[in-house]
């Protein structure tokens, strides 16, 4: 508790904000490579670039003109990619050749359900796998261990399209509770269609969370901290808190990069499910070379990502005051 | 109020661990139990508060103020809840461990006490519950609000004596509470320990593997090895008058008792008779790490064939300044001359057999995939030495030739730290770092070391740059000695001169820390 402790306390936000900016600074840039390879991905298509653009519609030479111009095909590269990105950052997203509206409208329609359903599979693995985890750790060994352990290989082995039919085929033909087509009507009736694919994504990512759990509470309650919060009488509810609290900082960490699984996984659920999703829209959009939306949805993707990893170490800085105080130690 | 251990043993998966004990501890007394890693004494402290390891059970009984303590069923925390706190308390050794990271200090005292009343405080008597029992332990209020890693490490153990000591138990036990400590805050934490054990006529059993801890601050002692009380009685008579061989092989191999008698384990060698051209010589040597300054123009010059020691505490910048000569770190400033030849800062500019460094933890410093055979043969590889010496090296620093075949993980510490010095040697340095390399070792193994090092200066003519934080240790095997302090250098000379008249108000801390003298009425002797 010197004075030099006491200033760095006081100045503890300032780093933070700093750090904060550095890290989105960094992420913008990131972004930026990522936005010169996605604009790329017009190029790199192969074929005629403005067969690509136009897709199947039949072809004259004014349609090629228009197609040209939106692009500015024939300006050089650097303007038609500086025009893109300024499309896309002012929210100009382009035309959907598929689906003849603007992709801005077609990700706008359909980000709801995508958002809801990574939501809802988060929120049921964390609240089913943290406590087997803790549990597990507790009595390691136990039955409720060995149950959870063969869950989270079974979880973890499973490819997410594999679980998807199965849940299908069981909730479709022995156990109609749950629907299993389509993304319902809004409310209520969307929550309810959306459990089924929820509950096929959470599988695999609360089998890591499971894992990083029990390992993080096993070695928490192995510490030194434990045995003499025990020692002095601690009721065992309170002393499994006080690890829980401790292995938070692994698990958050480890969770929020598993997060990332979502991404990936939603495509394959939202096809099982037949759901309305970005998924869907990202699979019909490269099966049929609809570029525009295939671009934007690359970049959200990334955003979403790179989002991801500035909260988790965000959250990290919270919950380890060590951490906090390294970065007041920095200024 | 008395507590009675009756044949209290401890039995684990392969047979009994600890034979039965029996003692009785008065109120307001202390027991000590001594005895080196393995001898069971952390197996007795834990199956007194029930929390043996998985697959270790206690028989026998221990009574505290006439209340049975559910020894015999370890891992029943039901029965344990009332015990554990009320009765009896067990202090732990590392305060950077015992005290959980993430939660303040006043949160970790405040639990003790709630879990003793079995009820939740409100906010403002729970503060000042925890204000009182920070001032018992001579903290200011405002050490409620700290995380535990804001504090130094004796202010953490007195955090956690407090949070001990909350639920007002009448037997304390205390594990090597002071081990982990820096020289200068030793005292101060078993003055502390001493002070509140009076006041509140608390029993406690100290732990520990350190004759200067227990002498003049324990009543009885009993001295434990391999699971066996091998001697008891008042701590005065058997520290004065040792009937067992072990007590008496323990006394003699115990740094302070050596500091207090002189006695030496390497010869000193002549001592500036000729003017010899030093091996290395460090000039205004500086380092720092951001804003921190760790080294600040240090010199430092060690003759060819001498053992040098650097005596510091924690952050005194003694490693930094081995790993700065090793180019292990950079020196931001000064020279380092080697043999009359500069060496550029960094590892690039250093040949194997310019120098060699052990480290504290020989758990951690050896490959465990590899065996013993191979680990050497790896080091004489790089020396460009045959693999076929690794018999030789095996026995230069005392160990049998079939430990090629074994791996890390069967050795004991002292027979894994004679590896590593034996990797250290392999490449035939002039000058060998020993960076705290005996700090994790038992003291009897300890002695077997700091002779091992003796005997190879004698034999092959190396200078030992040896840095501890025990200047009683130190000054046992070097022949000078550089006290440092805040990244200076705040003394330098013979070690016994340094230890006769030490001239630094902070040398004189740590003269008095190495002779454990506040504890200890004269006797004469020094």
């Amino acid at each position: 508790m010197s004075i030099a402790d006491t200033r760095a306390r006081a100045s503890r936000l300032r780093p933070l904000g700093r750090m904060v900016a550095v890290r989105v600074l960094g992420v913008l840039g990131v972004l930026f490579v990522l936005s010169i390879l996605v604009f790329a991905m017009m190029y790199l298509a192969p074929g005629d670039i403005v067969k690509n653009l136009l897709g199947n519609r039949p072809t004259n030479p004014d349609v090629i003109a228009a197609v040209r111009e939106q692009y500015r095909l024939d300006d050089p590269v650097v303007i038609q990619y500086l025009s893109w990105l300024k499309g896309f950052v002012t929210g100009d997203l382009g035309m959907s050749i598929r689906l003849q509206q603007p992709v801005a409208d077609a990700i706008g329609d359909r980000v709801g359900i995508t958002l809801a359903l990574c939501l809802l599979a988060f929120v049921v693995a964390v609240i089913s796998a943290v406590p087997l985890g803790v549990r597990s750790a507790v009595k390691a060994g136990g039955w409720v261990d060995r149950t959870g352990n063969a869950m989270s290989i079974l979880g973890l082995s499973a490819p997410t399209f594999a679980v998807g039919l199965l849940l299908l085929y069981v909730f479709a033909y022995y156990l109609p509770i749950f629907p299993v087509y389509g993304g319902g009507d809004g409310g209520v009736d969307t929550l309810r269609h959306l459990v089924l694919p929820a509950v096929t994504l959470a599988l695999g990512l609360g089998a890591i969370i499971v894992k990083l759990t029990r390992t993080a509470m096993l070695r928490e309650l192995e510490s030194d901290y434990v045995t003499f919060a025990r020692s002095r009488g601690l009721g065992e509810r309170l002393v499994r808190r006080i690890a829980l609290r401790n292995a938070a900082i692994p698990i958050v960490t480890g969770a929020s990069l598993v997060l990332t699984f979502l991404v990936g996984g939603t495509v394959l659920a939202e096809t099982t499910y037949a759901l309305p999703g970005l998924g869907t829209l990202l699979q019909d959009s490269v099966l049929f070379k609809d570029i525009a939306v295939v671009q934007s949805l690359t970049l959200l993707v990334a955003v979403v990502i790179a989002a991801i990893a500035l909260i988790a170490d965000l959250t990290y800085i919270l919950l380890d005051p060590r951490v906090r105080r390294q970065m007041g130690a920095a200024s | 109020m008395t507590v009675l251990l009756s044949a209290l043993t401890v039995l684990g998966p392969s047979g009994t661990m600890v034979e039965p004990i029996d003692a009785e501890i008065a109120p307001g007394a202390t027991l000590a139990l001594i005895g080196e890693s393995g001898s069971g004494k952390t197996l007795t402290a834990k199956s007194i508060v029930g929390l043996l390891p998985r697959g270790f059970r206690a028989t026998g009984a221990v009574s505290v103020a006439g209340q049975d303590l559910p020894v015999t069923r370890a891992g029943d925390d039901a029965a344990w809840r009332r015990a554990r706190g009320r009765s009896v308390s067990l202090l732990l050794q590392d305060p950077f461990t015992s005290l959980t990271p993430v939660h303040r200090c006043g949160d970790q005292i405040a639990w003790t006490i709630e879990a003793a009343q079995g009820r939740r405080l409100t906010r403002g008597a729970r503060r000042k519950a925890v204000e009182e029992r920070l001032a018992e332990v001579n903290l200011p209020a405002r050490v409620a609000d700290a995380f535990p890693h804001e504090l130094s490490g004796g202010m953490r153990q007195r955090v956690a004596i407090a949070a001990a000591l909350a639920s007002d138990p009448q037997l304390l036990i205390a594990d090597e509470p002071t081990t982990a400590l820096d020289a200068s805050n030793q005292a101060e934490i078993l003055d502390l320990l001493r002070r509140i054990q009076l006041e509140r006529r608390l029993s406690v059993i100290l732990i520990s593997h350190d004759l200067g801890v227990v002498r003049g601050r324990t009543d009885q002692v009993l001295v434990m090895r391999d699971g066996k009380v091998v001697e008891r009685g008042a701590t005065a008579a058997v520290l004065a008058a040792p009937e067992h061989p072990y007590t008496r092989a323990l006394i003699e191999a115990d740094p302070v008792v050596a500091a207090r008698t002189g006695a030496r384990i390497a010869e000193e060698s002549a001592d500036g008779s000729a003017e010899v051209e030093a091996l290395l010589v460090c000039e205004r040597v500086t380092k720092a790490f951001g804003a921190r300054t760790v080294l600040d123009a240090v010199d430092l010059s060690i003759a060819p064939g001498a053992i040098v020691g650097i005596v510091g505490e924690s952050g005194s910048g003694k490693s930094t300044l081995a790993r700065c000569i090793a180019g292990l770190e950079r020196e931001d400033a000064g020279s380092i001359v080697l043999g009359g030849a500069a060496l550029a800062a960094g590892r690039a500019s250093r040949t194997p057999g310019q120098m060699q460094i052990v480290f504290q933890d020989p758990y951690s410093s050896l490959n465990p995939m590899m065996s013993i055979g191979a680990i050497l043969a790896e080091a004489l590889g790089v020396a460009g030495r045959e693999a076929s010496e690794v018999p030789t090296m095996l026995e230069m620093v005392g160990l049998p030739a079939e430990f090629a075949r074994k791996r890390p993980a069967e050795l004991s510490g002292g027979q894994r730290q004679r590896v590593a010095i034996a990797r250290a040697l392999a490449p035939e340095p002039r000058l060998l770092i020993c960076d705290e390399s005996v700090s994790a070792l038992d003291v009897s193994v300890q002695a077997d070391i700091l002779a091992l090092l003796a005997r190879l200066r004698d034999e092959l003519g190396i200078a030992i740059l040896f840095i501890s934080h025990d200047l009683a240790v130190v000054r046992m095997i070097a022949d000078t000695v550089t006290v440092m302090w805040d990244g200076r250098v705040v003394e330098a000379g013979p070690c016994h001169e340094v230890l006769e008249h030490p001239a630094h108000e902070y040398t004189r801390l740590l003269v008095a820390a190495a002779m454990r003298e506040n504890a200890v009425p004269a006797d004469g002797k020094d």
